[in-house]
């Protein structure tokens, strides 16, 4: 319950004073987190078996998954977003009460994951909110998503009291359908494109250079956008 | 037993005078004016009782962009035969690719509702008689069809 | 006269338009239905889906054959095992590839297994939905981790084992693996009894699911509906036998059919096939022969996906999944990629009806038809 003396001495550095009180509404925060009950595809699944008998995801305070947003303090995006589900995972988000956090479960949600190629998938739900904690796989087994889970405590553990209240308080914008995708295609102040990436999906197709070499087979279709 | 296509074929030319038939390899190619009147033969006959649709989609054929032709947009048709158990018969009806429009099945079998609905949503095709012919896998204001050969989707990372 | 009913019929009423969804605790994902209601029953109901909807076709035309069976993993994704096995007899049967015959048993073991994982799981949900407050999905779910485990073991992943392939299978499986899959197997039958005697009596559940969501034979028949909501309205089709694919018509086992077509029927049927599902695990895995789990053309395959270039043509292969019939249609055009890669997915065509069979019932019966109608989002939408 008591955070270790490296840790308080970093923080006070960056200003973030925790009291004896703030530890010890920190140690109830922490140990009893509500998730939502959003699963939307494959992690679900794993999510679900999380909290069976077997993981038992009730042992780390996440005793009932709550159906209503207001009454839940932590959202797991568990599965692929689409970009027609992306305004309602947003609108949820808004519902939900402060201090609330996000864990981006699974490649999916952490950045399109294996279905990046696609009209329909929106590149990581971490566009539109911010999310605390990421956990890669596809899927996290169960024990993964645990450890994610006591990330998550582990940062509520070194937030004082006046970091949670201070928390933004006002609605996260809502996308809306455009003719191609949504529109805005990221919150400028959740996420910026990172400047240059080594595979970036969405050049256009390139001739091959040198007559002989590999081109494209059978050209009887036009070559598929590279995407 | 289900009979060669070649048989099927004769037998449809006879109960059916004036449809255009085709055989190419496993697959019978039916004009689309004929379409509706082939398939309410094919269910309803005793001799071969077509009731279960198994599979409606199409396929893209852009233009040779070296070549010429007009490109084709086929819809292809699996049935088969519950009370019979035999199958599958692969039926294809070629189309223009530029507005592509056939009849309906959906009164003739009841599960080709949503699958036409796919197919107008990812391919553009206009089914005549479908009763609520609209997009069902995009969302409503979704421009253009994302499954043909030639659609460029968009770039995520642009700011605008 | 009654006063309350005479106010009754006089009093005026609206018609309601409801939303179930997309994010609901029982739609069993991201499933929306727009639902018209008369006091508390539908009048109207449209489901509306797509928010899944992750272009699984558009990514097979761009990779080679191969590399679409990790994609088919995740399209019903608590069977993965058996879409695995779908593709691989669609690409079978448009190659010319024939199967060893260890893969082949292997194979059905694992489609079999996925079957019981499957039925269990859809009754623990089903249950769920009608308010048996998690006690039947934990037990369910606790039998599902042990053939987890199995999977887990011959595969490297519990869900996503991505381990069928055409000609067999990725990775032989040792002596011990069989012996502990004899010993699950050996050992269901007890739990399913345990499952039995809590619920096939149970008087709520009867109550609640005798007579709801009738779907009649002929309608069933033309609405393409397939698997065991199509055997529970009485019609007995059921594709391991009519087709007799891969090693099928060397079991002996009985196909169950209801008679009345409601969600008890859909209920019961799927616990006689797990009855069955587990006669058919016990003799194959008796009789489960030596030799390479893979047969030399499908391993040529795997080694060299690129070299794989099958004669231009088109195939359709279809299986008995635990959700119904699913089938790929492959149309080659002599490359390594398929140039149309579709398909049919059981639950995007068993909706179909579900208005029909939802009209008249109250807004609770309908979380429970849908819940019977056994759907998977990753398969609706694709």
């Amino acid at each position: 319950m008591v955070v270790d003396e490296g840790i308080q001495s970093e923080l006070q550095k960056q200003g973030v004073y925790l009291t004896t009180w703030d530890q010890l509404v920190n140690w109830g925060r922490s140990n009893s987190i509500w998730p939502l009950q959003f699963g939307l595809a494959c992690c679900a699944i794993e999510m679900i078996a999380s909290a069976a008998s077997r993981y038992d995801i009730a042992r780390f305070g996440s005793e009932i998954f709550r159906a209503s947003p207001r009454q839940a303090d932590l959202m797991i995006v568990a599965g692929t977003v689409t970009k027609k589900m992306a305004p309602q995972v947003v609108r949820l988000y808004n519902q939900m009460a402060e201090p609330k956090y996000v864990i981006s479960m699974g490649a999916c949600a952490t950045s399109g994951g294996p279905f990046h190629k696609g009209y329909n998938v929106l590149k990581g739900i971490d566009r539109y909110i911010p999310v605390d904690v990421y956990i890669p796989g596809c899927p996290p087994t169960p024990e993964g998503l645990l450890e994610g889970l006591q990330k998550l405590q582990q940062r509520i553990k070194e937030t004082s009291m006046g970091q949670a209240m201070r928390q933004k308080l006002d609605a996260y914008p809502v996308p809306e359908y455009g003719a191609a995708g949504l529109t805005p295609r990221y919150n400028p102040e959740v996420w910026q494109p990172p400047a240059q990436h080594p595979f970036d999906y969405q050049r256009a197709p390139v001739p091959p250079a040198t007559p002989g070499g590999p081109g494209p087979s059978a050209p009887t279709s036009p070559p598929l956008p590279v995407s | 037993m289900l009979p060669s296509l070649d048989e099927l074929k004769t037998a449809l030319e006879q109960q059916l005078p004036g449809v255009s038939l085709t055989v190419d390899g496993s697959v019978l190619v039916v004009a689309s004016k004929d379409l509706t009147a082939v398939c309410r033969y094919l269910k309803d006959s005793d001799r071969f009782r077509f009731d279960y649709l198994a599979n409606l989609t199409a396929v893209d054929y852009p233009p040779d962009p070296a070549g010429g032709g007009a490109g084709r947009m086929d819809v292809v048709y699996h049935l088969y035969s519950m009370e019979k158990r035999h199958g599958p018969l692969t039926l294809r009806v070629q189309l223009t690719r530029l507005r592509p429009v056939v009849a309906s099945v959906t009164p003739l079998w009841r599960g080709a509702e949503f699958q036409e609905r796919e197919v107008y949503d990812l391919f553009g095709v206009t089914f005549d008689g479908h009763p609520d012919l609209r997009r069902i896998l995009m969302w409503e204001g979704f421009q253009g069809h994302p499954m043909r050969k030639d659609y460029v989707p968009e770039n995520q990372n642009l700011a605008d | 006269m009654d006063p309350v009913a005479s106010t009754a019929r006089t009093a005026p009423t609206e018609l309601l338009e409801i939303n179930l969804g997309p994010q609901h605790p029982s739609t069993h994902g991201v499933f929306r239905m727009m639902v018209t209601l008369d006091g508390e029953t539908i009048v109207k109901l449209k489901p509306v889906f797509g928010y899944l909807h992750r272009n699984h076709e558009q990514i097979g035309e761009g990779s080679t054959y191969i590399a679409s069976f990790p994609f088919t993993d995740r399209l019903d994704y608590f069977n993965a095992m058996s879409n695995n096995f779908g593709l691989a007899l669609a690409i079978e049967k448009l190659g010319g590839v024939a199967a060893s015959e260890r893969g082949e048993f292997l194979r059905v073991i694992m489609v079999e297994l996925t079957r019981l994982v499957n039925h269990v799981a859809v009754t623990g949900f089903l249950l769920n939905d009608m308010g048996a407050f998690g006690t039947p999905l934990l037990y369910a779910f606790r039998e599902r981790e042990k053939i987890l485990d199995l999977f887990e073991a011959c595969s490297g992943s519990r869900m996503m084992c991505n381990y069928v392939r055409p000609g067999g299978v990725r990775e032989d499986v040792p002596e011990e693996w069989l012996a502990g899959a004899r010993a699950i197997v050996d050992d269901f039958p007890r739990f399913l009894d345990e499952f039995e005697k809590l619920l096939t009596e149970n008087e709520i559940i009867q109550q609640r699911t005798k007579q709801v969501g009738i779907l009649p034979k002929t309608l069933a028949i033309n609405a393409s509906v397939t698997g065991p909501m199509l055997r529970a309205s009485g019609v007995n089709y059921d594709i391991r036998k009519v087709d007799g694919y891969s090693i099928y018509p060397r079991f002996q086992f009985k196909v169950p059919l209801g008679t009345v077509g409601d969600v008890y029927d859909r209920y019961y049927v799927r616990i006689l096939e797990m009855r069955e599902s587990v006669k058919i695990l016990q003799q194959a895995l008796k009789g489960v022969p030596g030799g390479p789990a893979i047969s030399p053309k499908g391993l040529a395959l795997v080694k060299a996906p690129r070299t794989f270039r099958p004669p231009k043509g088109e195939a359709y292969g279809r299986i008995e999944a635990p959700k119904g019939e699913l089938g790929f249609y492959l149309v080659s055009d002599g490359t390594p990629q398929p140039y149309r890669y579709h398909i049919r997915a059981p639950s995007f065509v068993n909706l179909t009806i579900l208005e029909d069979m939802c009209l008249g019932q109250k807004v609770a019966d309908a979380v429970i038809i849908l819940g019977s109608v056994d759907i998977v989002l990753g398969e609706v939408d694709r």
